[in-house]
């Protein structure tokens, strides 16, 4: 076996016991915890009968590595529980909002990718300039805005002032109809729908919470790249480059940023994990119908399956993007290829 | 004349204002010729090729002065004739080989940059003609090396790639800035040998910067020193090495170890006190049986230590002599008790001392006896300690002393290795590597040890503070009568300290004698290797060994 | 450090002049201590100082924009948005910094134990600090209040969890890189146990780089509360606190009324943005390679 290939199949082997772990963590959460897990389960509207129910159909009065055992099975079913306030498997639930959520997340993380590496870049070959010192304000700046305040201050300027922003209720305004569900992201759908009026309805919804977002998500990533563009132009191989008379562009892009972006990748593991956290908050705040607020609504009525399912699907999602980061990570470090053993 | 430099001044722009590091100095080189430029660290030796090369770090700058090569001004020429020349006309090979590769781009390809740039090549022909400048430099299997990453490389290797890659486009002029700095010392026979060989070969000029006199005296045909950002002596390698003029070149020769020195000549004429009367005795302090040292590597058990016996003196000095991974440092692991061995005994006057675990030796009586200074005396300086309290930290946890004792003693400690007392308040980052090494002796001799190992302790110095140093080490044992174990790769160096002279390699002793003998009569190949491969003054010209060995496993 | 008991003169007048040079020498340090010494006073002395209760409603004068006798105008049940921000200054604070003190704490013990000794207790510590970090930390702290239930110390137990890998995994990063350092080995050659030596020796050296993380933290604990506090864990109104202001004024923004959230927000941001700032100077603090 080749030793890029081991390298992927190891990394793909890795995710096995932190998947393990999350499972363990969220049956910590749901069981194992002071209380009496039956009683939150069955809601706040159930008498002695129904929460006697609900701790026999969750395998409550077993023992606890049983318990486990139970959850395991269902979880591998994809039983999720029911909700209470919708009474639909939450699984169902989630799988219906995900698009949503996925679809302002990749947003965000395109726009602020598309703005942070070329600022941090720039900050870096022209370190002390007003690029860098614009790069310095917004990432210190980005770093300390709450998301929700942000996304409430852009709603206050462009809906209420300016009034060129739709209403912040959700993806679409309520006088055109969602495009036939084929991937769930509506600018997709309406684009194979050939519907360019939603499609361009969907986008307005779409910039405000996106930037927000994504004004959120720039600051770590402008501030890697120039931190790294750093290391490597003033490593010794740029020294070699730059006296066997390369080209710049071929010192800047060949050489200094291919090696800047590897720990560019790296923080994007980090990103995610923000992103997906201050997506629930933005979600919130704009009524966007994504997994964020279903959760959210779920926390009001304490809708525990909910909730749970809801932590639970997240930590999945950011395994699996993590595991997509280390694996591109791989492709482009030869020195990881070779590592693995 | 090729290049000509006139009145070159080069500043720096720092937070503390402007920084004079080169101020105004005057070379010049002829076809063909091959220039030294000798200085200590920050004699701006490098940054004088930086400028002309105009690759200077951000904030450098050339503030006066002409550089002029083949009538072309390099001071004022556009980033974009420079990028024809730089490569082209002048190429440049650096220290630290594998940092100056590109980490993640296959050595063949980058070697294709150069020649693609310099339109060497074509996109058709590009491989053929790397891999052929990578046999240019004697690579075996060029064809496979062209698509290993640099890490996969060992650092001789890296260097013949890095020369591979600046003699690609045939420059007419090669500057090689300390090129084999933190090689070992085979190695860099082996690199100074083949781009001596090649620039021959080529009839190119060379210019070899180095803090090493005794390896540009060896390889180039003029010298220029540096000192404090200006050249004090110029001239040809024989006369500066056999009459130098100045004072400062006078004193870097002196202070070079060579074959034939006593540690007392390596000082200034006028500063050389009298030697201090020194006897060992026959009765063995240590005795060390079969020692051995097994580590568990990924790829089965690593032997780093395969059965040595050798026996110190009381008040004797022994050199343990070789290359990186040859066991040394794993040796004097074991013996501080810092390490346990796999297998075998110190005997430390008749108790076997390998029987106490390293963990509990820290509480043994005998740990003040036998102590160790350090190679690097930054890394051993904890940088949150001060001077004083380095040198205390001993004396309160073993001798616990207290207050004004411990006080005094570290006083007396500081003015026996000449440390000022005023320094004692100082944190590490604000003494000099001397006056560190001098804190790290200090501290090692504080409890009046009997064994003393010496791991390489002035490796990291500039030559004449290495003289310095070598000296304190020489009077504070006929002082103390304490015993040396002295590690280093350097024969020269440890000659000049000890009678007797262990060599290792791969983990075993293939040499122990008397230093005399087997400096002039080494019976091993390995030992006449490492002799060989020592840079030599001109005036001792004596035949080249065979390194075939040598080069091979490079 | 017990063994700092000195030979010499530098001790506290050294470090007092020592903090000074460091606030002079770095402008962006001053003012962000400045900052710093704000909040702490707000926090300390705001509820004893503030104009109006912070829970006193009246509603003949909700919602009023900023004027002379309400600086920061009135919310909807008209209690007065400048006490109501500055009374929360105290527990927005008391959250973080307990959550960051905790995580600093535990992260820092197991991460320089893990660093130093490596082996078993290594790979179970790194397997468990990845498991919390597979979660997306904000949904994790949620899935922690929601469990635990709905109270203020657990939000502070959700925030310490979530930042207690970012500690161990520094330290022991810093402790690995030192533990074969000369002087860490020069230690031991002077009689140190390796508690010893771990303790005070190496893990001093790590505090410089832990600096940094504490300000970025206290700041990401500020947020993390305030989020939780926005979507309704946590603290519970009408206690004031940064994120339920934000979160109650967002419905009056639509409307207009944009000063029931903008205040508390902007108090939010100024809060972290200092902490932000501080990293460099903490840092430059505890770090005696600064003395010059």
């Amino acid at each position: 076996m080749s030793a890029p290939l081991r390298a992927v199949l190891w990394r793909i082997l890795q995710t096995v016991p932190v998947v393990f772990g999350v499972v363990v963590i969220s049956f910590v959460l749901t069981r194992a915890l002071p209380g009496d897990p039956a009683v939150y389960f069955a809601g706040a509207m159930a008498d002695a009968q129904s929460i006697e129910e609900v701790r026999v159909a969750l395998g409550l009065d077993q023992p606890l590595w049983r318990q486990f055992f139970l959850y395991v099975g269902d979880l591998l079913q994809g039983d999720l529980g029911n909700s209470i306030s919708t009474g639909q498997p939450v699984l169902t639930d989630l799988a219906m909002r995900l698009p949503a959520s996925l679809e302002l997340t990749l947003t965000a993380l395109l726009l602020a990718c598309a703005i942070a590496i070329p600022l941090g870049v720039l900050a870096a070959v022209r370190q002390g300039s007003w690029v860098d010192h614009l790069c310095r304000v917004l990432v210190t700046a980005g770093v300390s805005l709450p998301t929700f305040f942000t996304g409430i201050l852009l709603i206050y300027v462009f809906y209420y002032l300016l009034g060129i922003a739709p209403s912040p209720l959700g993806r679409l305004d309520f006088i055109y109809f969602e495009p036939p569900r084929v991937t769930g992201f509506y600018l997709i759908d309406s684009l194979i729908d050939g519907d360019p009026e939603t499609f361009f309805a969907a986008l307005r919804q779409l910039i405000l919470p996106a930037t927000t977002l994504a004004l959120f998500t720039l600051a770590p990533i402008a501030r890697m790249t120039r931190a790294s563009m750093l290391t490597a132009l003033s490593s010794d191989y740029i020294r070699t480059a730059r006296a066997a008379g390369l080209s710049g562009a071929m010192v800047l892009f060949g050489y200094a940023f291919r090696n800047a972006l590897l720990p560019v990748v790296t923080t994007l593991g980090m990103v995610f994990s923000f992103v997906l956290g201050a997506n629930v908050l933005v979600e919130k705040v704009f009524a966007w119908p994504g997994i964020g607020s279903y959760a959210v609504e779920a926390l009001v009525v304490s809708d525990y399956a909910a909730i749970q399912g809801f932590v639970l699907a997240m930590a999945l999602l950011f395994v699996f993007l993590n595991l997509v980061i280390d694996l591109s990570y791989t492709l482009i470090d030869p020195r990881i290829r070779f590592a693995a053993k | 004349m090729m290049l000509s430099i006139k009145d070159l001044a080069v500043g720096f722009r720092t937070r503390r204002g402007e920084v004079q590091a080169v101020r105004g100095i005057s070379l010049e080189l002829a076809k063909g010729e091959t220039l030294g430029i000798v200085g200590e660290s920050g004699s701006g030796k490098s940054v004088t090729s930086f400028a002309l090369m105009r690759i200077l770090d951000a904030g450098g700058s050339i503030t006066a002065g002409e550089v002029t090569y083949s009538g072309i001004d390099l001071r004022r020429a556009s980033e974009r004739d420079l990028r024809t020349i730089r490569g082209r006309e002048i190429s440049m090979i650096f220290q630290n080989p594998r940092a100056a590769l590109n980490p993640i781009r296959k050595v063949g390809h980058q070697i294709e940059d150069v020649l693609r740039q310099h339109a060497r090549a074509t996109r058709g022909n590009a491989r053929e003609k790397a891999i052929q400048a990578l046999r240019d430099v004697r690579i075996n299997d060029p064809e496979a090396r062209y698509y290993a990453y640099p890490f996969e490389l060992s650092g001789g290797m890296c260097q013949r790639i890095v020369i591979a890659l600046a003699l690609a486009c045939d420059p007419r002029l090669l500057i090689a800035d300390e090129p084999t700095t933190g090689l070992d010392i085979t190695t860099q026979k082996a690199v100074m040998d083949l781009s001596q060989e090649l620039i021959r070969e080529r009839g190119m000029a060379s210019i070899l910067i180095t803090h090493d006199l005794g390896l540009a005296a060896q390889y180039c045909d003029r010298l220029a020193v540096m000192k404090d950002g200006e050249i004090v002596e110029t001239g040809p390698a024989e006369a500066v090495f056999a009459n130098p003029q100045h004072d400062y070149t006078r004193r870097l020769v002196e202070a070079t170890p060579r074959p034939d020195a006593s540690v007392r000549s390596l000082l200034p004429a006028d500063r050389r006190p009298p030697e201090l009367e020194y006897t060992p005795s026959d009765q063995p302090l240590l005795e060390v049986r079969d020692l051995r040292k097994t580590f568990a590597g990924k790829a089965g058990p690593v032997h780093a230590v395969k059965g040595i016996s050798f026996t110190v003196n009381q008040g004797q000095s022994v050199g343990l002599v070789g290359e990186s991974g040859c066991g040394k440092s794993t040796t004097s692991s074991m013996l501080v008790r810092l390490l346990d061995p796999t297998e075998g005994q110190i005997l430390y006057q008749g108790n076997d001392l390998a029987q106490i675990p390293a963990e509990q030796f820290g509480k043994h009586p005998l740990r003040g006896d036998i102590q160790l200074v350090f190679q690097d005396a930054t890394d051993s300086l904890n940088p949150r300690h001060n001077a004083g309290d380095c040198i205390a930290e001993p004396l309160r946890r073993l001798a616990g002393l207290r207050g004004k004792a411990l006080r005094e003693r570290v006083e007396e400690l500081a003015e026996l290795t000449g440390l000022p007392a005023n320094l004692l308040s100082r944190f590490p980052h604000q003494l000099s590597g001397g006056q560190k090494a001098r804190v790290g002796i200090a501290r090692a001799i504080a409890l009046d040890p009997k064994f003393l190992i010496l791991d390489e302790p002035t490796a990291a110095l500039d030559v004449s503070i290495q003289a310095v140093i070598l000296n304190l080490l020489a009077d504070l044992r006929a002082r103390l009568g304490m015993s040396y174990l002295f590690v280093s790769h350097d024969l020269n160096v440890v000659r000049l300290l000890c009678d007797e002279v262990i060599v290792m390699q791969d983990g075993a002793i293939v040499e122990a004698g008397p230093a005399a003998q087997v400096m002039t009569a080494p019976a091993h190949p390995y030992t006449r290797a490492l002799l060989s491969a020592a840079p030599r003054p001109p005036e001792r010209v004596l035949e080249t060994e065979p390194l075939a060995e040598v080069q091979s496993a490079l | 450090m017990t063994t700092a008991n000195p030979i010499s003169v530098p001790s506290q007048g050294g470090l007092w002049a020592h903090l000074i040079y460091v606030l002079r020498d770095n402008p962006v340090t001053l003012l962000s201590f400045g900052l710093f010494a704000f909040f702490i006073g707000s926090a300390l002395f705001g509820p004893y100082l503030v104009p109006y209760d912070p829970l006193a409603t009246n509603s003949a004068i909700a919602l009023q924009p900023p004027n002379f006798s309400h600086w920061f105008g009135t919310d909807n049940l008209g209690r007065d948005v400048f006490s109501r921000v500055i009374v929360a200054t105290r527990l927005d604070l008391s959250i973080s910094i307990a959550a960051v003190a905790l995580s600093f704490v535990i992260g820092s013990v197991l991460g320089a134990i893990a660093g130093y000794w490596g082996g078993w207790l290594d790979a179970v510590l790194n397997r468990v600090f990845d498991t919390i970090m597979a979660f997306p930390l904000f949904v994790l702290a949620m899935g922690i209040v929601a469990a635990l239930g709905n109270t203020i110390e657990n939000i502070v137990y959700a925030t310490a969890i979530i930042n207690i890998p970012f500690y161990a995994r520094l330290v022991r990063a810093e402790v690995n890189i030192r533990r074969e350092s000369g002087f860490a080995l020069a230690a031991r050659l002077s009689g140190n146990s390796h508690w010893r030596v771990l303790a005070f020796h190496i893990f001093p050296n790590a505090l410089p780089p832990m600096m940094v993380q504490v300000s970025l933290n206290l700041g990401w604990a500020i947020l993390n509360a305030a989020g939780l506090s926005f979507i309704g864990l946590g603290v519970r109104p009408p206690e004031p606190e940064w994120g339920i202001m934000v979160a109650q004024g967002a419905d009056f923004v639509v409307s207009g009324h944009w000063w029931v959230a903008l205040f508390p927000g902007l108090w939010l941001m100024l809060a972290v943005f200092t902490f932000n700032l501080m990293g460099d100077g903490l840092r430059d603090i505890v770090d005696p390679r600064r003395r010059t």
